[in-house]
């Protein structure tokens, strides 16, 4: 009865069917056999006036079925996992079709994808690793700077970790599937998803997207100088790059580690949780400069905010100290330069920016501090002010009492 | 000189031929106040008066150093409050009188509603009266802005905005309040020419007029006490003193506000930037703010704001002309009707500035 009635709905639907017989017919159906119908309708590809038939032939100009999925006419059906890159790539590798729709859109996704681990195994016969429409989706394809793509940039993570923070899909690459769940816990993602800066870090931005690979041990340090530009330089040039090089380390990821980065600290030089103790002994030239470094940064953050706490207490008194907050702002400039100095592994390097901010934080608590000696002498004035018309007041009174205490027949008081 | 005379006699005689003081202390001399339960009303115009002189003053300090540019009005601002010897105690005195100038002429416009004074043959003082709370809500409105700071600048916008949706001309008197099609550079200077020129000139005149209404006519006694026979205290010096401790009394609050809560200078206003969030006007306009948040976009076909501003420009017509319809033409007072409107009116005022701060 039901099929009766989906052949009853498709022959009604036929008349329509010379627009694309696809969608019509398709619409008109249940389940699987209609999903892809319904959410083509969002589908970057159809809102470009490209139809199913583009992918998974056939004519759709047809209301017969029989012809509109006839080989005959090119229709190929289900997209085999294998083929889906080099089918997306007949037009996204096309420079001159691309023009049409997205003159800025790069062409040369497939040749990237082969490079990639992902296109590497494909083309080694393993169907099972990430193609085009993993990540993209099907037939709901959105563009990227869609906040609904799954390749959105506050997506992205998530859409990676669908496969690489499943044990059973990974199982047999033998690769772990806790990145997902360590870089949730470190600074870019706080950027992306709290601070909804989409230009902070996610996978793809040191992974690559359609070449996708992980970085080498000698190219972290560029990864990560790719957004942290001086922090390379003076790493580059630092004590640490031969030495790490010759350990076969990576670079940034020997103190700040990969996936999971946190909001490095002060801490991180000197202390219990000092990273540099991993290697150096505390007594040791290189145990001392990054304690003396440690305790440098800690000297300009506690003098900064010391004079944020004077000031803050003034501003709310009602004193007029943007001046000097201004002048903070700067002072926290040199803090920042301190901090990348520190990659720089000398004491000299850090301890410029750190006297520069420290004068400067100097000068800020003095102001904060005279304008609540200024508010506590303003506080006193308003006390002997008010002294003083309470005083007049008071004589006032006594005047006016004295005037009406006299007879009425001299002229002055209440009369009737 | 007759050798009998005192240098004071002289100097006195000297006046009376070129001033004729005599009237005019005949006049004090003679010049009566009535004595009752309501008597304490009186004072509130003369301390409106007392805070009127106090803007005058800390304006005109302000004025050597204020500079009424875009690229200058809030660092003379800030100058003045920084680094001016007293600056922030003139700035923050001349913020806070204002304010309570505005409180102090409302409290003084509805005592006069309540005790009936605004009846024949005072209809002129009320006019007159009337028309400076429009003045003081003007000085207000152009005030706000000269610091040049965010929330004023945006406060304006709007503003200035509501004035557009007036029907015919509002684009016109939106351009000619702003000196261009938005607000800027043009606004300020001109919200300065009204602030320092315009305002006090007009304000000067009226204030003339309703001070010597109130000298021709005196103090009015309400309706109720018509048949009693009042006692009467003398102008001078009774009641001039009893008036200076309550303007002793209004500097020292006055002092401990500006001294306590200095009036803040908050951001420079940035016409790139984004309005901040929680924007609003001060408290004396936030009721209509209110009010007119509250309209829905279209009533019937009509735009929202412009049937708010139609109704309010009807009930300022109604409220102007309260001396007119107040008596029946029998000449009996309609005291119930315009205290009920005068209860509903403070109950509307209260409430929507109060809805408007906090929502």
């Amino acid at each position: 009865m039901k099929g009766w009635f989906h052949v009853f709905l498709i022959l009604a639907a036929l008349p329509l069917a010379a627009q694309d017989s696809c969608l019509t017919c398709h619409k008109a159906l249940e389940g699987s056999l209609q999903k892809p119908a319904l959410a083509f309708q969002d589908d970057i590809h159809a809102h470009a006036g490209f139809s199913c038939a583009d992918c998974h032939g056939g004519d759709r100009t047809s209301g017969d079925m029989e012809q509109s999925m006839s080989r005959a006419r090119g229709f190929t059906g289900k997209i085999a996992r294998g083929a889906v890159p080099r089918l997306c790539a007949r037009c996204h590798s096309d420079a001159a079709l691309m023009h049409k729709f997205q003159p800025q859109q790069r062409v040369d996704q497939l040749a990237q994808y082969q490079t990639s681990v992902h296109g590497k195994r494909l083309a080694a016969g393993d169907t099972a690793v990430a193609n085009c429409v993993d990540c993209h989706s099907v037939h709901d394809i959105r563009a990227v700077r869609n906040a609904l793509s799954p390749v959105h940039p506050l997506r992205l993570p998530e859409t990676c970790a669908r496969c690489h923070a499943d044990p059973k899909h990974m199982a047999k690459y033998k690769i772990d599937t806790n990145q997902f769940a360590q870089y949730r816990g470190s600074v870019h993602w706080e950027a992306l998803s709290k601070r909804g800066d989409l230009s902070a870090p996610s996978c793809a931005s040191c992974h690559g997207n359609h070449g996708a690979t992980p970085p080498q041990v000698a190219s972290v340090a560029s990864v990560c100088g790719t957004c942290h530009v001086l922090f390379e330089d003076l790493y580059a040039k630092s004590p640490h790059k031969p030495v790490f090089d010759s350990m076969g380390a990576a670079g940034c990821v020997v103190c700040h580690g990969n996936h999971g980065i946190t909001k490095p600290s002060s801490a991180m030089l000197a202390g219990p949780k000092a990273v540099c103790t991993q290697c150096h002994d505390a007594t040791s030239a290189g145990g001392v400069a990054s304690a003396d470094m440690g305790a440098l940064i800690a000297k300009l953050d506690t003098a900064l905010n010391r004079s944020d706490a004077v000031l803050a207490q003034a501003q709310n008194s009602g004193m007029e100290v943007s001046e000097p907050w201004l002048q903070q702002i700067e002072g926290r400039e040199h803090l920042i330069k301190a901090r990348v100095a520190v990659h720089a592994f000398r004491t000299a390097a850090v301890n410029k920016p750190v006297q520069d901010g420290l004068a400067i934080a100097a000068a800020t608590r003095k102001a904060g501090e005279d304008a609540l000696k200024e508010r506590d002498s303003r506080r006193i004035g308003l006390g002997i002010s008010l002294i003083t018309i309470v005083i007049t007041m008071l004589g006032l009174w006594l005047a006016i009492r004295a005037l009406e205490a006299r007879p009425p027949g001299e002229g002055l008081g209440v009369g009737g | 000189m007759p050798e009998s005379e005192t240098p004071k006699q002289v100097g006195e005689s000297w006046l009376e031929e070129r001033l004729g003081l005599a009237s005019i202390k005949e006049f004090a001399a003679h010049k009566t106040v009535p004595v009752h339960s309501a008597t304490i009303w009186y004072y509130f115009g003369g301390i409106t008066l007392f805070l009127f002189v106090i803007q005058v003053l800390t304006g005109i300090l302000l004025l050597l150093y204020y500079r009424p540019t875009t690229t200058e009005a809030y660092e003379s601002v800030q100058f003045i409050v920084t680094r001016v010897p007293f600056g922030w105690l003139v700035r923050s005195i001349h913020s806070w009188s204002a304010n309570l100038m505005i409180l102090m002429a409302f409290i003084h416009m509805f005592s006069v509603v309540f005790l009936h004074a605004y009846r024949r043959p005072r209809e002129i003082t009320w006019l007159s009266g009337i028309a400076l709370l429009g003045l003081a809500l003007g000085f207000g409105f152009s005030g706000y802005l000269l610091p040049w700071n965010k929330v004023s600048y945006f406060a304006t916008k709007v503003g200035t905005d509501m004035a557009a949706s007036v029907p015919v001309v509002g684009e016109q008197i939106a351009r000619f309040l702003r000196g261009g099609a938005e607000v800027g550079g043009a606004t300020l200077t001109r919200f300065f020419g009204f602030h320092v020129a315009v305002l006090p000139g007009l304000t000067t005149v009226l204030l003339v007029v309703h001070l010597a209404l109130v000298q021709k006519f005196g103090m009015s006694s309400p309706p109720w006490l018509k048949d009693v026979k009042l006692a009467q205290m003398k102008f001078f010096p009774n009641f001039f003193l009893r008036e200076l401790m309550a303007w002793y009394a209004a500097l020292g609050v006055l002092g401990s506000l500006a001294a306590i809560f200095s009036w803040e200078l908050g951001e420079k206003a940035d016409p790139f930037a984004s309005a901040p969030a929680g924007i609003r006007p001060e408290w004396y306009f936030l009721a209509p703010f209110y009010t007119l948040k509250l309209i829905p976009s279209h009533v019937l076909h009509i735009e929202g704001e412009l049937l708010g501003l139609l109704g309010f420009a009807l009930l300022a017509v109604w409220w102007v002309a309260l001396p007119f319809w107040a008596s029946a033409r029998d000449g009996t007072l309609r005291t119930r009707w315009v205290q009920g409107a005068a209860v509903a009116l403070i109950a509307y005022l209260v409430t929507f500035s109060a809805l408007g701060y906090w929502r």
